[in-house]
């Protein structure tokens, strides 16, 4: 019997003590399996990660054209002057150190066994999870496209797009007339495009006074309507002759039909709108390869099964994030990285010739309406009868102000910072 | 494996067989993993308000919790979260994070108020948060290296009454407060802040 000595003992429990402080105490006999994640975005960076901390055993490899990811929360911070653009940029060196294999090159097929590249290269897995975001429907406006959005920006997927509004912001006269155009739904981060306008707002009151924004809208309501249009009330003026935000709902003719570039105007469903900066959010759908995949449906979206998102298209492969029909989780990053857990567990177990576990989800959006004001939805869901559901009585929105306190509404704040610093951290770190 | 996660195995094991509700009992980890959007991966916060819930005591965790679920106990968010888990799930994440390393984060502080901050502890919290308030074991909160706003936040609940104080807790704050002021807790707070790691 060999002996055991001090290092061989080390040896032989390090294995065990790591898992151990790391809290995932997996068997791992999923060895030798291959994962290929596909976007690395917050979902798909999430996925690879967690797959990696469940069972370092299975080989991961996330594919993602970009050197660097901007996250879209928190880039309307940027846009209203209270964010550095380079605060919301991440790197893959974090998955890196937990032995994901990063390639940057963009998927252009995937079939149940393998996933092909634009440089022509082809990767084989036993699973494969797809995070491909949105894609913008530029033809749901007249006359948008990826070129024109050089001059009109979207800065609905975070980076230089959010360089170009910004920019536009502050070269602006004071006096001038932001458009921003909404989506209709389904769309990624439902508060978001309100959340823009405070931000904006906030700038505006500060450097530019005379300025507003004017929010033109396909739809009548719209997420936290009632804490957004109370927090536009008490800080920018809505509803009055001087308002910052002013918005124009779809029965108002709030409907964007196409955009003048050169003249710097929207043709909406009534009248005619000019701009001095024109923001436009166009409907959407999921990227690009979940279409050339075939893994969307009619509704261009991606159906999934809830309990391993699994998808319903394709089997062995997993479509998470803004692209999956996950519903009632809503198109947001915490939805996204909550999501990702439960698709890099199902996968560990299947791997490893399991059940795929229970699934247990999340959701928290806070919107930061001034820099001491914060709002927030929140929702836990549960797996029941084969299919995701919030769960009875829990989870909604921060109380309005007669029920609450300004101290709470600027903790709200503190707490999405937090929220952000960790979300970015537990994803890309 | 560890002693505190054999436990927590143990507990889950338990649990798992004797789910009733409709929704089947997911896996401690798997319920943990819905929290580290805001509290980070294993509880440890990255801050600057969140709370680290790694390593913290397990009662106190689920009284926490259960407070919240009650709207017992003040807060932004939290009361509208807990409500959605069972006492079982509330018990199970408990098991999860309360075998989890806890490591104080490095903040700034004042050398001087920290230091004076350090006997103010040993004499008036000492007692019940034990290692400088680093510990588990004594079933009460994190102080030591805990995020310093949300300190600032929980001390200004108990003193506004938001939150229910301890017995013991109201008749210390009240020495304090008569001996030192309101300086007291600044140099307290100065104290916890300089306990990163």
């Amino acid at each position: 019997m060999a002996q055991i000595t001090r290092r061989n003992f080390l040896k032989l429990s390090g294995g065990a003590t790591a898992l151990g402080a790391f809290g995932f105490p997996h068997v791992s006999m999923g060895a030798g399996k291959k994962v290929v994640v596909v976007g690395g975005g917050i979902g798909g960076s999430t996925a690879a990660k967690y797959i990696r901390l469940m069972d370092p055993s299975i080989e991961v490899t996330l594919i993602e054209p970009n050197k660097d990811y901007y996250t879209c929360f928190m880039s309307n911070e940027v846009l209203g002057g209270n964010r550095d653009l380079n605060s919301i940029k991440f790197g893959y060196d974090g998955l890196r150190k937990h032995g994901v294999t990063v390639v940057h090159d963009l998927v252009t097929g995937i079939d149940g066994k393998k996933v092909t590249t634009a440089s022509g290269k082809s990767f084989a897995f036993d699973r494969c999870i797809v995070s491909p975001g949105v894609d913008l429907k530029w033809e749901s406006i007249g006359g948008y496209s990826k070129e024109v959005a050089n001059k009109i920006p979207h800065a609905w997927k975070a980076g230089e797009q959010t360089r170009i509004l910004r920019s536009q912001l502050e070269a602006m006269k004071d006096g001038g007339t932001v458009i921003l155009a909404a989506p209709p739904n389904p769309f990624r981060c439902p508060p978001g495009p309100y959340e823009r306008a405070s931000q904006i707002a906030w700038y505006l009151k500060n450097h530019k006074p005379k300025s507003k924004v004017v929010i033109l809208d396909p739809k009548d309501k719209f997420s936290k309507f009632g804490l957004f249009t109370a927090g536009w009330t008490k800080h920018y003026g809505y509803g009055t002759d001087n308002a910052l935000i002013e918005w124009v709902s779809g029965a108002q003719g709030g409907k964007v039909e196409s955009v003048d570039a050169g003249a710097m105007k929207v043709t909406a469903a009534v009248e005619e709108f000019k701009g001095d900066v024109i923001n436009l959010i166009p409907a959407q759908k999921a990227g690009k390869i979940a279409f050339d995949a075939g893994l969307v449906d009619d509704s261009g979206w991606c159906p999934v099964e809830g309990k391993t998102f699994e998808s319903k298209k394709i089997p062995n492969v997993h479509v998470i994030g803004d692209a999956a029909i996950a519903s009632p989780m809503p198109k947001s990053g915490y939805a996204a990285n909550s999501q990702a857990k439960v698709a890099a567990a199902a996968v560990v177990a299947l791997l490893n010739g399991s059940e795929a576990p229970q699934p247990s989800y999340v959701n928290t959006c806070y919107s930061i309406i001034t820099p001491d004001d914060g709002i927030s939805v929140a929702a836990v869901y549960n797996y029941a009868d084969g299919k995701i559901g919030g769960v009875q009585g829990a989870g909604g929105l921060t109380p309005g102000y007669a029920d609450t306190t300004m101290e709470m509404r600027k903790r709200e704040v503190l707490y999405a910072h937090s929220w952000f610093q960790n979300i970015t951290h537990d994803t890309f770190g | 494996m560890n002693r505190k996660l054999m436990l927590s195995a143990l507990v889950l094991g338990g649990l798992a067989l004797g789910g009733t509700a409709s929704a089947a009992t997911p896996s401690a980890e798997m319920l943990a993993n819905t929290c580290a959007g805001c509290h980070g991966t294993y509880g440890l916060s990255q801050g600057p308000a969140s709370p680290t819930i790694a390593g913290i005591s397990k009662s106190y965790f689920i009284d926490t919790m259960k407070e919240y679920k009650e709207g017992s106990r003040a807060s932004t968010i939290m009361t509208r979260i807990a409500k959605g888990y069972s006492d079982e799930e509330i018990e199970a994440m408990a098991g999860y994070f309360s075998s989890q390393n806890y490591a104080g984060r490095k903040q700034s502080f004042d050398t001087n108020l920290a230091k004076r901050g350090y006997l103010l502890h040993d004499k008036y919290c000492g007692k019940c948060h034990e290692d400088g308030g680093r510990s588990s074991d004594d079933d009460a909160g994190l102080l030591a290296g805990q995020w310093i706003p949300y300190l600032e936040y929980t001390f200004s609940d108990y003193m506004s009454g938001a939150r229910e104080m301890p017995k013991k807790m109201a008749n210390k704050v009240k020495e304090l407060q008569g001996d030192h002021g309101d300086d007291g807790i600044k140099m307290l707070l100065n104290y916890y802040a300089s306990q990163g790691e």
